[in-house]
C-alpha cells in the first residue's frame, strides 16, 4: 500500500491473503467458494459415507450399529454438515447449469440467484437440523 | 508463457485441454440429480423406513445399477473437482502430480468398494 504514495487514492491491485478480511464478496463469489468448500469437504469425507452407507445395508445388526452411530450428536453434527455442504453443491450447481444455457446472466438475475441458492440450501438445512435434534 | 504451453512444451499436469471433463462434469451432475430424486421419492413413500424398507430398496438389481452408475459418476466428478483445485492451488507441478496421483488411486480404490457395498448382501 505504502508504494502508491503518488495517488491518495487506494490502488486495487491483485489482493493479498491479508487483504480479504477487507474485500467486499459480491453474492455470485461467495456462492461460488462455498461451490468449492463443499465440494472438497464431501471429497474429503467420502470414506465417512461409504463407511456408513455400508454399515446401514450389510445386514440387520450393522444396520442397529449404523443407527446406534448416527444417534451420537456429534456425528450428527458432522452429518449435517455434510448435509448443508450437499445442498449447497446441488443449489450453486443447479445454478451454474442454468449459467451454462445463457439464462440470467445479467446482474440483478444473478445477484437475486446467488441469494436464492444461499436461502434455499440454508433453509433446507435449518429443517434438516430440526429433525435431526428432534424438534419435529 | 502462455504460448510455451502447447504441443509437446504442455504442462503434464494439466486438464484435458478439451470439451470433455468440461463436460462430463455437467452430464455427471445431471445423472447425481435424478438419483438424488429418485431417493428420496422412494425415501418419501416408504414412511417410517428400518432395515426392511432400507435394504429392500438396496436388494434390487436396477437399484444396485443405478446407484453403481451413479457413484461412478461422481467419484469421475470429484477428480475433474479436485483436480481443478489442485491446479488453482498448489503450483509445484511435483507436488501438484503426487496430488493428482492420489486423487485417482483413491478414487479408483472406492470404485471397488462401492462394488462390495452393493453386491454382497
Amino acid at each position: 500500500m505504502s508504494e502508491s504514495g503518488k495517488t491518495s487514492k487506494r490502488q486495487f491491485r491483485n489482493i493479498s491473503l491479508a487483504d480479504l478480511t477487507r474485500y467486499r464478496f459480491p453474492i455470485g463469489s461467495i456462492v461460488s467458494i462455498l461451490h468449492r468448500i463443499s465440494g472438497a469437504f464431501m471429497f474429503l469425507l467420502l470414506p465417512a459415507i461409504l463407511w456408513l452407507l455400508d454399515k446401514s445395508l450389510y445386514s440387520e445388526i450393522s444396520f442397529e450399529y449404523f443407527k446406534g452411530i448416527t444417534s451420537h450428536w456429534f456425528v450428527k453434527l458432522v452429518l449435517l454438515a455434510l448435509i448443508w455442504a450437499y445442498l449447497h453443491h446441488v443449489c450453486a450447481g443447479v445454478r451454474h447449469l442454468l449459467m451454462d444455457m445463457h439464462m440470467g446472466l445479467d446482474k440483478p438475475t444473478s445477484k437475486q440467484s446467488g441469494i436464492l441458492v444461499l436461502s434455499v440450501s440454508l433453509t433446507l438445512t435449518a429443517l434438516v437440523a430440526l429433525k435431526l435434534f428432534g424438534a419435529f | 508463457m502462455a504460448n510455451d504451453n502447447i504441443g509437446n512444451h504442455r504442462m503434464v499436469v494439466g486438464a484435458h485441454y478439451g470439451l470433455v471433463d468440461w463436460l462430463a462434469q455437467r452430464v455427471t451432475a445431471v445423472l447425481m440429480l435424478v438419483y438424488t430424486i429418485v431417493l428420496l421419492v422412494a425415501f418419501l413413500l416408504s414412511g417410517d423406513i428400518g432395515y426392511e424398507g432400507w435394504g429392500g430398496l438396496f436388494a434390487q438389481q436396477w437399484f444396485k445399477l443405478l446407484t453403481f452408475a451413479t457413484f461412478i459418476g461422481l467419484f469421475y466428478h470429484a477428480w475433474v473437482g479436485m483436480r481443478n483445485i489442485w491446479m488453482d492451488y498448489i503450483k509445484p507441478i511435483g507436488v501438484r502430480l503426487l496430488l493428482q496421483v492420489l486423487t485417482i488411486v483413491w478414487l479408483v480404490a472406492c470404485v471397488g468398494w462401492t462394488i462390495q457395498i452393493l453386491w454382497r448382501m
